[in-house]
């Protein structure tokens, strides 16, 4: 099996199964429980979230867990719009955002809130010039993804903090779920970044766990009300193996970035030097620092894309049309709409997403079953 | 830059007088404890100055640990160069380039013991200097006050440069004060107060008292968390814990509720006396500050007092709460200070303590109770350990988590 959709799921690593085993099995008392059984599993809780601060250079109590991406980017645009509702009710996105935090925008907007969403290049990008211009003294926050889940473009994320530094009352969020540990270097926490959303899924620990950075002394009004857990800023006993289990991925992950992503670069760069070529093949993610190194979106024209999805699947061969999330619902790419491709052609979209065990040997024979496809396509696209 | 030697200069110890060897000899052993997990590190403790000589070791972890020694002034890292002009020439430029800012002022201090070296005292200072000059842009010479002080040391085996000097600890070596029992109950004020003993000389013992199932272990290990932090110090502290729920519930059977905390406290300080006696202490030192709780107002302290003429002394007693915190902060002990478990000085505080309890009752509701045989039985429950630096009691498991993550 070759399995080239990493941006819909990762595969939990072996290790990290084993700690969150271990965790189930010996730690597992409430870490909000007086006695030391529960102190126990509080000790490891904080020294989870003390190794992820540790891995991106932030304070402990800035890192808050979540249940994973969707929770996290709710909270942030929601948490944002509560918090400072007497402030503003302006809110800057970008067209292609991910839909956690397009719908959560758009139930705001059913609220009363303004919604901005800017336009993207033929890249998929924003512009800060945009940003600054969509800027108004009610805006109450700014959210833009690092890496787009769909083509892989890279947002202009230290320019739009330029943007918005002497407007330290704008929340700037980015949603960094497909971010992290790709070699990003816009992604960083500068003193105007202010919330980042990530998930643990993505990077090899389990589902139902992500956390948020927030930056110390911005405040974000709670989702999830209760017991007062996290600082009683999102309540609910605390998802102990899985937290630990992701501080391990983390760490995985973060040691060997520089060495994955250039793997991740050449795997990538040799499918697209491959598929490039071809006449009917239309790319929208391109070989430049634009874009993340683990992320290949193409077309082939007249061939709808859950065609090509299910006749690499018959190769065992695993890709996706877009996004994982809006592939069953027959609709065009929303990223691939807002950059203005035309509806035959987005519908045609498939996206190649990899991870740090995919080899070049696994893009070769990728490429050798595209040959063939490509000249079976031919049938029915003359 | 890579520094071969680190130079600390004494700090009041230099006008002690006779005492000036033994004094100079308690610093090289306390700096030698704080370094024990840098064998390679030589400390040489001279007359004048000591010397700590890296063998390649890593000058930053060192000086982190001298920063916390009582009795130092201040250190400045130096290179060694050969006894060679050139060589003293070039690393001055180096170690003057890490700084250089345009405007800075400076000026060279030449100090010599060996004296058939090149250039005199005078011509030393007066060539770097010009070397220095003709380097960089924009840097004037200022004798006084100048932003950056290179001195340059000759000596038989090569040449010390250093252009950095950091402010040391001060107060006085620990132990050249003699030894004190600290009341160590785990809340703010008694850390700040070993750590301002300490500060002054003294060698602290650590007295907690604990009484389960009234009060938890991790008030205890909260206490051994604390001293561990406060090794950092001395690097090493004995830890004293006594067993005190009998009394405590001897005393809450018998005594009238308004009387309860006195003399509780007069047991305590019987104690603490008993162990100070045994120990060959001098003294016992507490964190009361006057006037912040009901126990800590001047009748109080005379009722309690009442038991010992051993000198009980109270860094802490004319500072406000705000003052103690900050020292807290500073010293790293405020975060564990401020966990949430019962210590014995809360878990049966009585709801409205006597705030000027008098002494002639407190005696009398103090017969109620069988002193001399509480006493002894405590004694003998008594559990001494010695906490060393880097010893954690809060979260044993640190280790064992680490695997998992």
């Amino acid at each position: 099996m070759i399995y080239f959709d990493n941006s819909a799921t990762t595969k939990v690593a072996p290790s990290v199964l084993e700690t969150y085993q271990k965790v189930s099995e010996q730690i597992w008392g409430n870490p909000s429980s007086l006695h030391n059984f529960g102190e126990q599993a509080d000790h490891l809780l904080e020294q989870s979230r003390q190794q992820i601060a540790d891995l991106l250079g932030v304070n402990l109590s800035e890192i808050l867990f979540t249940s994973g991406g969707t929770e996290g980017d709710n909270w942030v645009v929601k948490g944002t719009a509560m918090e400072k509702r007497a402030f503003g009710r302006h809110i800057i996105t970008s067209s292609v955002e991910h839909p956690a935090v397009h719908n959560s925008m758009e139930q705001l907007a059913q609220l009363g809130y303004e919604i901005t969403y800017l336009p993207v290049d033929e890249e998929g990008r924003v512009s800060a010039a945009d940003v600054a211009a969509a800027i108004r003294p009610d805006t109450i926050l700014v959210s833009v993804m690092a890496v787009n889940n769909e083509v892989g473009s890279i947002q202009p994320l230290l320019e739009i903090a330029d943007v918005l530094k002497d407007k330290p009352t704008i929340h700037f969020h980015i949603d960094a779920v497909q971010g992290i540990g790709k070699g990003i270097p816009e992604l960083i926490f500068n003193d105007r970044v202010d919330f980042i959303t990530f998930s643990g899924h993505k990077f090899h620990a389990p589902r139902g766990i992500g956390f948020i950075y927030a930056r110390a002394g911005k405040r974000l009004a709670p989702l999830m009300t209760g017991g007062g857990q996290e600082r009683n800023l999102r309540s609910g006993t605390e998802n102990l193996p899985a937290i630990a289990g992701m501080a391990r991925a983390l760490r995985l992950m973060l040691e060997n970035e520089s060495d994955n992503v250039a793997n991740e670069r050449a795997v990538r760069q040799r499918i697209l030097d491959h598929v490039k070529d071809f006449p009917k093949v239309t790319l929208f993610s391109q070989p430049n620092d634009h874009f993340a190194p683990h992320i290949l979106c193409f077309a082939i024209e007249g061939v709808r894309g859950e065609t090509i999805v299910h006749a690499f699947e018959d190769h065992d061969i695993y890709i996706s049309t877009t996004s994982a999330c809006s592939s069953k619902k027959h609709l065009a790419s929303s990223t691939l709409t807002a950059m203005k491709v035309p509806e035959q052609v987005s519908t045609s979209a498939v996206r190649v997403s990899l991870d740090e065990n995919n080899t070049l040997a696994e893009a070769d024979t990728f490429n050798d079953v595209f040959d063939q496809l490509y000249e079976q396509f031919k049938k029915i696209n003359s | 830059m890579k520094y071969d030697e680190i130079m600390v200069r004494y700090g009041e110890l230099s006008t002690k007088g006779k005492n000036r060897k033994s004094f100079i000899d308690r610093l090289g052993s306390n700096v030698r404890n704080v370094l024990h997990d840098y064998p390679e590190v030589k400390v040489h403790p001279d007359h004048d100055r000591m010397h700590l000589v890296l063998n390649g070791s890593d000058s930053d972890g060192v000086m982190a640990r001298l920063q916390n020694v009582f009795g130092i002034e201040n250190y400045s890292p130096s290179v060694k160069v050969d006894l060679e002009q050139s060589a003293v020439d070039a690393k001055a430029i180096e170690l003057l380039t890490e700084q250089y800012q345009p405007g800075m002022t400076f000026k060279i201090d030449t100090r010599r013991s060996n004296h058939h070296f090149g250039l005199s005292t005078y011509e030393m200072n007066d060539h770097v200097g010009g070397v220095i000059l003709q380097a960089f842009d924009d840097i004037h010479v200022q004798m006084k006050h100048p932003d950056v002080t290179l001195r340059v040391e000759v000596r038989n085996n090569g040449i010390f440069l250093s252009s950095h000097t950091f402010d040391g600890a001060m107060g006085m070596p620990v132990g050249t004060a003699g030894k004190g029992m600290m009341m160590l109950s785990g809340g703010i004020d008694s850390p700040v107060a070993a750590y301002l003993a300490m500060k002054r000389g003294v060698q602290v013992e650590m007295v907690h008292f604990f009484s389960p199932p009234y009060t938890s272990q991790q008030a205890l290990d909260k206490a051994m968390e604390l001293t561990g932090k406060l090794t950092a110090y001395t690097g090493k502290i004995r830890f004293i814990q006594v067993p005190f729920t009998k009394i405590q519930e001897e005393v809450k059977e018998k005594v009238p509720e308004g009387y309860l905390m006195t003399v509780q406290r007069r047991m305590m300080l019987r104690l603490t006396v008993a162990l100070a006696e045994q120990r060959h202490g001098l003294g016992i030192f507490n964190g009361e500050s006057l006037g912040q709780v009901a126990s800590q107002t001047m009748e109080s302290m005379l009722a309690i007092n009442d038991v010992t003429a051993m000198p009980i002394l109270r860094p802490l007693v004319s500072m406000d709460k705000n003052e103690i915190i900050d020292i807290a902060k500073k010293i790293d002990t405020f975060d564990l200070s401020v966990l949430p478990f019962e210590d014995c000085c809360t878990i049966f505080a009585p709801p409205a303590p006597k705030t000027r309890p008098n002494l002639e009752r407190t005696r009398e509701f103090e017969k109620r109770i069988d002193v001399d045989g509480l006493v002894a039985e405590a004694l003998a429950g008594v559990k001494m350990t010695e906490i060393k630096p880097g010893e954690t009691f809060l979260n044993q498991q640190e280790d064992v988590f680490a695997e998992l993550l």
